[in-house]
């Protein structure tokens, strides 16, 4: 249940995501997840809460070096990738990293649930008050500043707005593959749409489809696991989407 | 025309101060773009900023919108309301945007009612067929439409141009200039115009204002626009200007 909710906003994000050319940003912000993991493992607390830290301590630190050094974004982000890559593998113990890397299949407690959907709540909501302000601003930011928007404040919500959505798909997506659930859905809605309000609408049911028939497969085929078996799927249904008619 | 100083000469008259700009100074990566510019614009008026490449025009009216870093004064005076058409909007053909959802999205931002782009396509000449067609592969004509357009949504009583017709071809810049100087009089609204093409100046300006090499200048097309003062500005022979005097008999 919490996945398919994940899936709704994965879908919305990544349809922005995609339209400000950050989709491949995005799966690399999905890393910075892994020292946080490795810390808790080594300190013995929930990995989530790790996860969480590092994750949005990265986000706001390739915002500031990105605003400081004037860098492109790809650039800054490729830097802290590849070393939040290399801490999280060098403390997370082997055991561990797989689980890390590719999401398990947890039984959810109660109060995970509540939190995830919750948080999606929150993404789904904030996107939707976000989106007249994402659309000027992905337009042209200038055009968007002279129209009052507060672009630098507009990039760090939906780059906040995007960790979080990573966030809540890592338990069982993993850090490799929950910037996934971003990138393929879109990628299924863009080509099936040149409609702004039809391809929000698609990606979110792709991203849907992707999970609920990933989950399924994954019980199938419980050696797959959730998190590829998801991506497989999403795969599978953009290669059909590829045979529509431009 | 009047130089005080190396300033320009603030012109004073009846008509009510729109824009009034003091030692302003802007520079940018630690290179001085615009030193020590003064002057005021009146409500109603169209003021050209004519100069070589680089001089600073474009950063003149991003300093204006506040949108880069100065030193020195800005006042706009409170009733000011205020639209952009930005130099040039590279638009991702791959954007699922048409240009009514980019209006649709500053209409709501502006908390105005869909009333109100229907008033702005009609007045910028927009079909339902351009409004509905994606931004990616509108023509450049049609695209600077729905720029004005856009610009022309929030009731703006002054309006910042950035060379608003480069890369159009001669007819539809002609039909561009026409819409704007029929948009000027009819709305009354005072605007900002950057533009390379001096037989636009002199049709449609009633102040100019250049910046770049030499000493800033100010004042009416006929009166600022001299050949010494062209020459100084463009490093172009004065032949230049007798040619735009043969043609607009100026």
């Amino acid at each position: 249940m919490l996945a398919l909710l994940f899936a709704v906003a994965a879908g919305l994000v990544g349809s922005f995501a995609l339209m400000k050319r950050m989709l491949l940003a995005g799966d690399v912000i999905s890393h910075l997840a892994l020292p946080g993991f490795g810390l808790a493992f080594l300190l013995k607390i929930n990995p989530l809460l790790g996860a969480a830290t590092t994750l949005f301590l990265g986000t706001l630190l390739i915002w500031q070096l990105q605003k400081k050094t004037g860098l492109a974004t790809e650039n800054v982000i490729g830097v802290v990738f590849a070393a939040a890559l290399g801490i999280g593998a060098a403390i997370t113990p082997s055991d561990e990293l797989i689980e890390a890397l590719f999401g398990k299949n947890h039984a959810t407690t109660l109060l995970g649930f509540l939190l995830g959907a919750l948080a999606v709540a929150f993404i789904i909501a904030a996107i939707w008050k976000l989106r007249d302000k994402l659309v000027l601003t992905l337009f042209s930011p200038e055009l968007a500043m002279a129209t009052g928007v507060k672009v630098d404040r507009v990039n760090l919500c939906f780059l906040l707005l995007f960790s979080l959505t990573i966030l809540v798909g890592l338990r069982f997506m993993g850090a490799l593959l929950a910037g996934s659930l971003i990138i393929l859905p879109a990628a299924i809605g863009r080509r099936l749409t040149n409609k702004m309000s039809h391809f929000l609408i698609a990606s979110s049911v792709a991203s849907s489809l992707s999970v609920g028939a990933g989950l399924l497969l994954n019980s199938v085929v419980p050696k797959f696991g959730p998190g590829p078996s998801i991506v497989m799927v999403a795969a599978l249904l953009f290669v059909i989407c590829l045979f529509k008619r431009s | 025309m009047d130089r005080v100083r190396g300033k320009v000469a603030i012109v004073t008259g009846g008509a009510k101060t729109i824009l009034s700009v003091k030692d302003l100074t802007v520079s940018l990566d630690g290179r001085s773009i615009l030193s020590g510019l003064s002057f005021e614009l009146h409500a109603g008026e169209m003021l050209a900023i004519i100069g070589p490449n680089g001089a600073g025009k474009t950063v003149l009216l991003k300093t204006l919108l506040h949108i880069l870093p100065y030193q020195g004064e800005i006042h706009w005076v409170e009733s000011a309301r205020i639209g952009y058409v930005p130099q040039r909007v590279v638009a991702d053909r791959q954007l699922p945007l048409s240009a009514r959802d980019l209006l649709n999205a500053e209409a709501r931002f502006l908390q105005l009612s869909p009333a109100d782009i229907e008033r702005v396509a009609s007045a910028t000449d927009l079909t339902a067929e351009v409004l509905n067609t994606n931004i990616g592969i509108l023509s450049g004509g049609q695209f600077q439409k729905v720029l004005i357009a856009a610009a022309l949504l929030g009731r703006p009583n002054v309006i910042l141009f950035d060379e608003p017709t480069a890369s159009l071809d001669e007819l539809t810049e002609e039909r561009v200039y026409e819409l704007l100087n029929r948009i000027r009089e009819e709305q009354g609204i005072t605007v900002i115009l950057v533009s390379h093409d001096l037989s636009v100046v002199y049709r449609y300006a009633t102040t100019v204002l250049c910046v770049g090499k030499g000493r800033p200048c100010f004042g009416p097309p006929k009166e600022v626009l001299t050949p010494e003062a062209l020459e100084a500005l463009y490093s172009a022979p004065p032949k230049f200007y007798q040619h735009l005097q043969d043609h607009h008999g100026v």
